[in-house]
């Protein structure tokens, strides 16, 4: 396995080297060399910002394509609850899953399913841990990597519980696999996804070794097959064959799902990358010790938000709102059926989480003290202007780049328009200064004034 | 490491505090903290010296006329230095006490002068001084060892 696999890459036929996307980046991961982007591979947390905010779709999320679930006998196909909300007139949540069964799955596990075992679990933790408080909420993949690099200090408050993809899969192959008498080896759970941090997260783990997904498969691709089928489909089937989510399983897919699932008083969610960032930085700074678990999301208006997503985010958030209140909700979870989970299913993380510090200067700090003092000095006679024309996103940044070795001060155009300026005027003054010692004139020269 | 090594790799930082400015409150200690991370100083600690940090801008925006913050970094330890002008401390005992708190009611509207400034800055660092006059002004001073 890399040790940096991103599901965030680059089109670089498509990239024209603008700078929307290093601005836009919350952990200054991309720079533009040479006319295209490049995504510097240990800092990019896979959030997607800059699949939304680049022009010319040169930035794109790679999962896999619907064909790879050949490659196993049995195939279960995994439906985050956002995909849901992408139908127009959806009444019945069993209908999507039919249709998922349809395109070619033998069975359908829903991943809010998962997330009901997932409060379970962590109502547990909650009640007997004394770990930090808040608790930070380890759901989205793109927010424990953001963690890991720009907030290591919150590292102890993630909670060490799997995620919903993780758990349904889990649970999805042991049942599978039990009814039908077959290997777990031949089957394969694919997750469809709104996002892709999950695409990441399932090829790069944090916090345990081997996902238990086997792909993912984004819903902007299987939009059109699935609602192809849908549309086709007599909705003769059986009801009740694949949906056993309840509700509040499903409203994880809307920001602030899972803090309501908790029931718990002291609790903030909270959306958006940008949002998430500065509420973290008040957690870090001990400013909201009162809290017990906070929930953050990196996609405005959470899951429902992703970048893979095929729906307008608000109008999927509310579709969902509807069908939430409208739906007869399957039976909660008994206790005994949370217990028994608990003794089958490796449902907590058991590897450390490790900070990335990729801001560090130098791993010797006399050095990095050395860098930092020459930086400083640098970024103070920049302009300031953070236009990023020099291809890093702030003046601040192009300077740590000039001491790392990785651009150079002329790449600033102000810079270089001021060292342009300077070697103009030493051209006019070369060129005014007549050599001694000449005798004659130049061709079209004036005549020298003579001596009275 | 000799006094001369460690005067060589050594860095000083100055940030300028405002009184009555809160839209500016916490901009020195969230620099001051990015500029700890980049050093690669041990997470633990640059949490501590945020903390210690955001506490005495904090204080000084609520209750000194403006003042300065100092941050001396060496490889061994951190010096946080923070002087102001200002009423000063009449009982510098009673202020150190947890809970106590002079803090005008428009600071503790905004959800500032809970009386735990001093305390967190003494609790998080591992030497603590502080020295105060009346009508003059308040200084402290917090060393933080850097473990390695």
């Amino acid at each position: 396995m890399q040790e940096y696999y991103h599901s965030v890459t680059l089109d670089k036929e498509k990239c024209m080297g603008c700078t929307n996307c290093i601005k836009k980046c919350p952990t200054e991961a991309i720079r533009v060399r040479d006319g295209k982007a490049h995504i510097i591979a240990e800092r990019c947390i896979d959030c997607g910002e800059c699949i939304r905010v680049c022009p010319y779709h040169a930035k794109i999320a790679v999962t896999d394509p619907l064909s790879s679930i050949n490659r196993f006998k049995y195939k279960i196909a995994l439906p985050a609850p956002t995909l849901y909300g992408q139908f127009k007139k959806i009444t019945d949540i069993e209908k999507v899953l039919v249709g998922l069964e349809a395109l070619g799955f033998d069975h359908v596990f829903e991943v809010a399913r998962g997330a009901d075992f997932v409060t379970e679990f962590t109502k547990r933790q909650m009640a007997d841990s004394d770990s930090p408080r808040p608790v930070i909420s380890s759901a989205c993949p793109a927010i424990v990597r953001l963690i890991q690099v720009r907030f290591p200090e919150l590292i102890p408050n993630l909670a060490d519980i799997q995620s919903p993809m993780e758990m349904a899969a889990q649970i999805a192959k042991e049942e599978f696999s039990q009814k039908h008498r077959v290997s777990k080896e031949d089957i394969g759970a694919f997750f469809i996804t709104p996002c892709a941090a999950k695409m990441t997260a399932i090829r790069n783990p944090v916090g345990f070794d081997r996902s238990s997904v086997d792909g993912a498969i984004s819903i902007l691709d299987i939009y059109g097959p699935l609602s192809t089928v849908m549309r086709e489909n007599t909705p003769s089937k059986v009801p009740g064959r694949f949906q056993n989510a309840t509700f509040r399983g499903v409203a994880w897919a809307n920001a602030g799902g899972e803090v309501d699932s908790l029931d718990m008083d002291n609790h903030l969610a909270v959306n958006g990358i940008d949002s998430v960032i500065k509420v973290l930085e008040e957690i870090e700074g001990n400013r909201l010790s009162d809290l017990d678990f906070f929930e953050g999301l990196a996609c405005i208006g959470g899951c429902v938000g992703g970048p893979l997503a095929f729906e307008n985010s608000f109008v999927a958030q509310t579709r969902l709102k509807k069908l939430i209140h409208k739906m007869e909700s399957p039976k909660p979870l008994s206790p005994r059926e949370v217990d028994d989970a608990i003794e089958i299913y490796n449902w907590r993380l058991d590897k450390d989480i490790l900070p990335k510090p990729v801001m560090k200067l130098d791993d010797n700090i006399s050095m990095a003290i050395r860098k930092m003092e020459e930086m400083e000095r640098i970024y103070g006679d920049l302009p300031g202007l953070d236009c990023g024309s020099c291809g890093s996103p702030s003046c601040r940044s192009f300077a740590e780049d000039i001491v790392r070795g990785y651009a150079s001060e002329f790449d600033c155009i102000i810079k270089l328009k001021e060292k342009v300026r300077i070697l103009a005027q030493e051209m006019i003054e070369l060129s005014d200064s007549v050599p001694t010692g000449r005798e004659g004139r130049a061709k079209g020269e004036e005549e020298p004034y003579e001596d009275k | 490491m000799t006094r001369k090594d460690r005067m060589n790799s050594s860095m000083i930082q100055v940030y300028e505090i405002e009184s009555g400015n809160f839209t500016k409150a916490g901009e020195a200690a969230g620099n001051i903290k990015k500029l700890l991370r980049q050093l690669g100083i041990d997470a633990g600690v640059v949490r501590r010296v945020s903390i210690a940090a955001y506490e005495a801008e904090m204080n000084m925006v609520i209750h000194s006329i403006g003042g300065i913050i100092k941050i001396l970094i060496d490889p061994e330890a951190i010096t946080f230095k923070a002087r102001d002008t200002g009423p000063g401390i009449e009982d510098i005992e009673l202020a150190m006490k947890e809970g106590y708190s002079t803090a005008t009611d428009f600071a503790r509207e905004l959800g500032f002068g809970a009386g735990m400034g001093l305390p967190n800055i003494k609790k998080c660092s591992d030497d603590f001084i502080i020295k105060s006059e009346v009508g003059v002004g308040t200084r402290l001073e917090a060393r933080f060892n850097i473990s390695t």
